[in-house]
């Protein structure tokens, strides 16, 4: 039915989703899943953060660290190449296309140390994945931290006119809900056939 | 299993050596190809910004307004409402402007017409919000035009300088309230406007209803006698549309019309006017006497004239009339700078 790209997509966008089956990404999560608008806007500098860090850094760690022997060294190169990427793009960005150097600007700064920007590359890694499966992991885990992201902020932005008690205002709430939609992620875990 | 690591050591410390400097001449080399010149005085502007984001200079933010005021020269320095006139200079400083004096400007609330003194038409039991209640048929008070006293602007304001008194009526804070128009944009009512904070008599009525109209729905209400248009001596009121309207560019806040109104629509800001005092620099001209709405002042002709301190109202007319400016002591007083203004205001 699905080839193993098309698994490797929907594996690493619903059944193993960043936010909700991994538990990581949780500060970006709830700090920009309060408007749709910056949900949005963090999503699709995400993604191709993402994509392209991990392209990056599986032609570091196949081509060079692998040979070298120096898999062991993976986080340490893995987070600076996803650094040294951050920072590139934020400088060419800002020559390039200053509109969406302010539209996207600040969320690259955000997340150059990010757990997930990192747990990509780790996992492409451990999983021995080629080239292609390495681009749609990456892919596949932006789309599910994007569609993370759309719920929560959609369910956010009705949750401000709703009447929560006072205890559980703010955060308490957002934790609750994320608990909710991860039982519900759940159920994407006998999607596929392996 | 051997384990060769002086190796292991060599190689990754060479490794991490090369990605490095691999790294760092790629990010140098980006720097400077990619360079983009950014005005060091958006920075500095920027830095002396409040920070509060309110919008109120009318550009994105204060690194909207910063970018504006550093690049456009037609961009005045004194936008920043909250900052008053502090950030003003500091900017026209940076970049190099001058900062015409900039007066302050509070919101002033458009209508008395609280719990007490207006009429409803029917008990609204929705949510506390005047933008809810204004769907309900337009609001349940009987003036279309009146606040609805749901304590939306109150909630609003960043600065916390307005507060509902026990009428349901938004009472402002001056000292507090730094002009920022949240509260004017969020009233659905459109009661509040923000004006300079020296205009200190103005009509407190919205209403366009026609007098017999507003007097049946509110005690308080302009009912457009037009008595405010005869008795003021500056010609800055005028009547339209069944409202009295203080034109505060010709108004010297001289308080007559505040006292001949008949349903007290119209409110003085000020909180104890002054008497008016002649100095010796009278030549006895006798133009106080016939200016004065009271009759306070009086004399002899080439003679210093007296004020009359038990029936000076503190007008002011007599001060900026007097062509020798030989009267202190209350408005238009040529020393009454916008600090005393300040100062007098932040006693209410």
């Amino acid at each position: 039915m699905l080839n193993e790209l098309g698994k490797i997509f929907i594996a690493s966008a619903l059944i193993n989703n960043f936010v909700f089956t991994r538990y990581l990404g949780l500060c970006i999560f709830f700090g920009v899943s309060k408007r749709m608008e910056t949900a949005v806007g963090m999503s699709m500098t995400f993604t191709s953060v993402m994509v392209i860090s991990a392209a990056l850094s599986w032609l570091v760690y196949n081509l060079v660290m692998l040979p070298l022997g120096l898999g062991f060294l993976k986080i340490v190169i893995f987070i600076g190449i996803v650094a040294a990427f951050v920072q590139a793009a934020d400088t060419i960005l800002r020559k390039i296309s200053p509109g969406l150097y302010y539209k996207l600007g600040i969320y690259l700064v955000l997340i150059t140390t990010n757990c997930i920007i990192l747990a990509v590359p780790v996992i492409n890694a451990d999983e021995k994945y080629n080239f292609m499966q390495a681009l749609t992991m990456g892919l596949g885990s932006g789309a599910g931290f994007s569609l993370a992201l759309i719920i929560m902020a959609s369910i956010r932005e009705k949750l401000e006119l709703a009447d929560v008690p006072k205890v559980f205002q703010g955060l308490p709430i957002a934790f609750v809900l994320t608990g909710l939609i991860a039982l519900a992620f759940l159920g994407f875990s006998g999607l596929i056939r392996l | 299993m051997q384990i060769d690591l002086v190796r292991i050591l060599t190689v990754s410390l060479a490794f991490i050596g090369i990605i490095g400097v691999i790294f760092g001449l790629g990010l140098a080399i980006a720097a400077a190809k990619f360079a983009v010149k950014v005005d060091p005085k958006v920075e500095r502007v920027r830095e002396v910004l409040p920070g509060a984001n309110c919008g109120a200079c009318g550009y994105a933010g204060c690194q909207g307004y910063a970018e504006a005021v550093a690049a456009n020269p037609e961009v005045p320095p004194n936008l920043c409402a909250p900052g008053k006139a502090a950030v003003a200079e500091a900017i026209a400083q940076i970049t190099g402007k001058t900062a015409a004096a900039v007066e302050p400007k509070v919101a002033r609330i458009f209508c008395q017409g609280d719990s007490a003194r207006s009429v409803k038409r029917f008990r609204y039991e929705g949510i506390k919000d005047c933008r809810a209640a204004v769907l309900a048929g337009g609001g349940d008070k009987a003036c279309a035009y009146g606040c609805l006293g749901y304590g939306t602007c109150a909630s609003v304001c960043p600065f916390g300088a307005i507060t509902m008194n026990e009428y349901d009526l938004p009472v402002v804070d001056v000292e507090k309230c730094t002009g920022c128009r949240k509260c004017e944009i969020a009233c659905p009512k459109k009661v509040i406007e923000v004006l300079p904070i020296s205009k200190q008599v103005l009509v407190r009525c919205h209403s366009l209803d026609s007098g017999p109209v507003t007097r049946k729905n509110c005690q308080v209400g302009c009912i457009a006698c037009g008595s405010c248009v005869k008795v003021c001596p500056f010609e800055a009121v005028s009547l339209n549309n069944n409202l009295a309207r203080i034109d505060i560019e010709k108004c010297r806040r001289c308080g007559l019309c505040v006292m001949k109104c008949p349903t007290n629509a119209i409110m003085d800001y000020i909180p104890h006017r002054t008497k008016a005092y002649i100095t010796d620099k009278c030549n006895g001209c006798t133009i106080c006497a016939k200016v004065c709405p009271v009759n306070a002042a009086s004399g002899v002709l080439k003679q210093k004239h007296v004020i009359d301190q038990e029936r000076c109202i503190g007008c002011g007319i007599c001060v900026d009339k007097c062509p020798k400016k030989a009267i202190i002591g209350t408005f238009n007083a040529e020393t009454m700078d916008i600090s005393e203004i300040l100062e007098e205001a932040k006693k209410v």
